[in-house]
Formats: structure tokens, C-alpha cells, sequence
């Protein structure tokens, strides 16, 4: 069973958001996506600066089984991040919505945060693959 | 309903992920594929491999017998335990399996083959044996375990009796020797030493457990696949199947030629290949971020200025190396870089045998 933390939120495509004390949201994918991938090679992130937009691929994981489109769970800019998985791309793995996490978004339209999903939502979502 | 090996349980009590691979739930990792892998490049681990299918070949045309139905000459094999690798190929020169073969006595050949093409070769041997004076059994009350890594021989020593020991010592690579209940080979499919070792199906989640309290660490179908590609060996279904020909499988060299006379089953059809000429596998390494997979198409530019296309067979992130590693067939006209195409763009590969990793080392 995949551990979904309550105080985040979600979307179908498996990446998680957590609201950061400057008003950012971090992004990063779930432990069941990771679990699903298996263990990571390579990650592509976004630059700092980039304009994202909800639903826009915008960063790529690369396990040992397939090269995944990471999506963009809210528009904005990236004003962050995680170079740790550079050379550490494990860390997806071992610390999914920790230190596996791929980038920082400053939202552009905080509305997009609640069509997200909550646990539940995403619960149900995996429930039905 | 899939078939279980007999190491069913001791995978589970290793948390394996298991999945189903032709018919068959295999473990495809227990937690970390990559880790695995690594254990057997520095360590030692070890891999199930229960599913493959023995098969006992017996009677005073054993030699003749073999000797037609395979591409290699098992008439090389003259020191008792030695084995020989090649391919059974069908009248067209397709390889409808890759094998293993020792030699135990004139009368006795031992034959291991895979899982996922057991009954369409079952079928064959025995199609082609009729008037032969041979008897084909299969061995399905055997299990099998592969260890392997440099430390897989010491770590193997100390759970074998010292009667098996004493009867193994100096064995050569490529050879297999009965040894109490347990048939011991020096082969693999990881280019690490090590032993694939046959064990009756009684004694096997024992065997398992005693190498598992020797620190090996249990591997899946996921390292066991990046571990064969590292070390340049073919996967039957990716690498070659029925619709290719060993020469077009870097397998000529387990085509024995001579003797002229030796009419093995596929040889008319593979001489005119050869004459006409063949497309190859070749090894593609590719240093920057990304993973050459299979399918992925491969484009060259010949000599004559003409682009020309093949295809990856197998593709993967080497772990040892850091980097993709790819096998592709491709037109023989090949030179020392290419393109694959992958993710709709065009990258730059280095061309080389197919051979990455040997013994830990970087092999090309």
C-alpha cells in the first residue's frame, strides 16, 4: 500500500504539490508512481525562470523501465529546482515527497490548487488502474 | 493461473515485486534492481532461474543425434562435463532457441533451453530425433540457481558439502560436473564468475536459504536483464527469434563449419546467407542523459552516402558504466557512429562490439 500523505494535494498524473512558507508550491511525483517506474536513472527538470502551465509537460523521469512526462499541476514560474537529483536520481525512490522532490513553482492563478486532488481523490484514482 | 517455481515462498518472504514473465511469476526485483546489480559486479547475488527447462538427452545416437540438430558440433566436447553454447535453427537458418549443452558421457548430454520457448522446442526435439536411437526426458523435478559475482564462488564453497567441493575444484569455466544431488556449472549469464547450479526440487528453498545466510543477494529478472546486456549476451524474443539467422545475431561464432559433411538442420539455408551476406548486432553506447531502449530505430550513413536503418533489440541504462547501452541490428555497413532516434529527436551513439562489461570492467 503507497503511502499519500493527507496535507498534500495531487493530481491524476501522479505528482504531488506541498505549499511552501513563501506562497510556492513544491512538486514532486508520488511513491506510487515511483514504485511504478522503478528505480530512476536520469531526471530532466525545468529551468529557474520557466513559465509552466497547468497540464504542460514540463520535466521528465527516466527509470530503469521508461521515460515518463512529468506535468505541471498548477501554472506559474519555476523559481526552483532539486539539482540533488542530478547526480542522485535514487532519491525520487527512496524519498519520494521528501528529498525527491523536482522543482518549485510560484503559482500564477492559486485557484488551479483546488481542482487538485485531495488524498482521497488520489486514492481513488490509483484505485481504478 | 501462472506457474510458481518452488522458491515461490522464499522470494515473498524477500519482498519480491513478482510478474509474470511467459507464464511463469518471477520476481523482478526485491526492492532495488539496480542495487542487485551492483551486488553481483562487487558481491555476489543470485537469481531463480527454476523456470528453465533441462532436458536429458540419452542412448547410443546422443552425438548424431545433436550433432544434426544443432548450428555448433557437440563433437568439440571431448573432456566429460564440457559445454557448448550455440543456437537450434530451423531449415531456414532461424534460430528457434539458444542452448546450452554438456557433454557428460557418449551416451548422456544434458540441455538447457529457455522457459519461454519450452514446448515449441520439446515439439522440435522430438520431431527431429525420430529415428535416432535416443531418448529426450525432460527434468521438470529440477530446480536451478544461478550465483554469480566475484565473491560467488568462495560464498558458494562454504554452503557445498566438501565432497562437492573436492569435485569441483579447478573446473574450468563452461563446464558442469554432478556433485551429490547438485549439478555445478561454471556458466552464467552475467559475465561475473560464478556457478548455475541444478538442485532437486526438495532440497532448493534450502540451498536457497543457506546461500542467503552467506550474504548473496537475491536478484530479479530486472538486474538479471542489465547484467546480460552489460556483458554482450543475447536475450532470446528481443536479440533473435525465429526470423533471424545467428549471423545475423552475433552468434557466428558458435556456427561450427566444419566439418563440411556435418549436415546440421538450417545449414544450406545459412551458407547462402552467409554467401549473400547479413545484416549484424552491434553495440550502441550513448554517454549522454537518456536510455536507448528497444525498438528505438538507429540511422547510418554508408559509404556511398546512402541512409541507411536498423533497429535497437535491446536497450538499457547500464549501471556499471553509468550510461545507456543499446544491442541493434543493423545493415553491415555500418561504421563507428550512428543516430537513434528517441523522445521525436535524433542523438549520436558510438558504435562498438556488443560487449560492454566483463568481470566488473569496462569491456570495449
Amino acid at each position: 500500500m503507497s503511502n499519500i500523505p493527507t496535507e498534500l494535494k495531487y493530481a491524476s498524473s501522479h505528482e504531488w504539490i506541498r505549499k511552501e512558507e513563501d506562497g510556492s508550491y513544491t512538486v514532486g511525483i508520488t511513491e506510487h508512481a515511483q514504485e511504478l517506474l522503478g528505480d530512476m536513472v536520469f531526471v530532466e527538470l525545468p529551468e529557474v525562470g520557466d513559465t509552466v502551465t497547468a497540464g504542460d509537460d514540463c520535466a521528465v523521469a527516466e527509470s530503469v523501465k521508461a521515460a515518463s512526462d512529468i506535468y505541471a499541476p498548477i501554472s506559474g514560474e519555476v523559481i526552483a529546482v532539486n539539482e540533488a537529483l542530478e547526480d542522485s536520481p535514487e532519491l525520487v525512490n527512496s524519498d519520494a515527497y521528501g528529498e525527491g522532490w523536482f522543482f518549485r513553482v510560484m503559482p500564477s492563478d492559486e485557484s488551479e490548487v483546488d481542482a487538485l486532488l485531495d488524498a482521497e481523490g488520489y486514492q481513488a484514482v490509483i484505485d481504478e488502474e | 493461473m501462472a506457474n510458481k517455481t518452488v522458491l515461490f515462498n522464499k522470494h515473498l518472504e524477500s519482498n519480491a515485486k513478482m510478474v509474470d514473465f511467459h507464464g511463469w511469476d518471477m520476481p523482478l526485483n526485491y526492492g532495488s534492481q539496480i542495487e542487485e546489480h551492483h551486488a553481483v559486479r562487487q558481491d555476489a547475488g543470485m537469481f531463480d532461474v527454476s523456470h528453465m527447462t533441462v532436458v536429458d538427452v540419452t542412448g547410443t545416437d546422443a552425438c548424431a543425434f545433436l550433432r544434426k540438430l544443432l548450428a555448433n558440433d557437440v563433437a568439440k566436447l571431448k573432456v566429460p562435463g564440457k559445454a557448448l553454447y550455440g543456437g537450434m535453427l530451423d531449415d531456414n537458418a532461424g534460430i528457434i532457441d539458444d542452448l546450452i549443452t554438456y557433454y557428460l558421457t557418449d551416451t548422456f548430454y544434458r540441455v538447457v533451453v529457455n522457459s519461454a520457448t519450452r514446448e515449441k522446442d520439446l515439439a522440435w526435439i522430438a520431431k527431429q530425433s525420430q529415428g535416432f536411437d535416443v531418448t529426450v526426458t525432460e527434468r521438470p523435478e529440477l530446480a536451478m540457481i544461478a550465483v554469480q559475482g566475484p565473491n560467488a564462488k568462495a560464498k558458494a564453497a562454504a554452503v557445498f558439502s566438501a565432497e562437492q567441493n573436492a569435485a569441483i575444484e579447478g573446473m574450468k569455466p563452461f563446464f558442469g560436473k554432478q556433485a551429490g544431488s547438485l549439478f555445478i556449472a561454471t556458466t552464467g549469464y552475467t559475465g561475473e564468475a560464478g556457478y548455475e547450479i541444478i538442485v532437486p526440487e526438495a532440497e532448493a528453498e534450502a540451498l536457497w536459504q543457506a546461500l542467503l545466510d552467506q550474504g548473496v543477494k537475491p536478484c530479479g529478472l530486472g538486474a538479471r536483464d542489465t547484467l546480460r546486456l552489460e556483458a554482450g549476451m543475447n536475450l532470446y524474443g528481443l536479440d533473435m527469434d525465429e526470423t533471424i539467422n545467428p549471423l545475423a545475431a552475433n552468434m557466428g561464432w558458435t556456427i561450427a563449419w566444419e566439418p563440411t559433411d556435418r549436415d546440421f538442420i538450417g545449414r544450406k539455408a545459412l551458407e547462402a546467407l552467409r554467401d549473400a551476406g547479413t545484416d549484424k548486432l552491434v553495440g550502441l553506447v550513448m554517454e549522454e542523459k537518456g536510455v536507448l531502449r528497444h525498438d528505438m530505430p538507429v540511422f547510418f550513413t554508408d559509404a556511398a552516402g546512402v541512409e541507411q536503418q536498423g533497429v535497437i533489440t535491446s536497450g538499457t541504462f547500464s549501471p556499471t558504466l553509468g550510461y545507456s547501452i543499446a544491442m541493434a541490428r543493423v545493415p553491415s555497413s555500418i561504421g563507428d557512429t550512428a543516430e537513434v532516434e528517441m523522445r521525436k529527436k535524433r542523438v549520436a551513439v558510438r558504435v562498438v562490439a556488443p560487449n560492454f562489461v566483463r568481470n566488473g570492467k569496462q569491456a570495449f
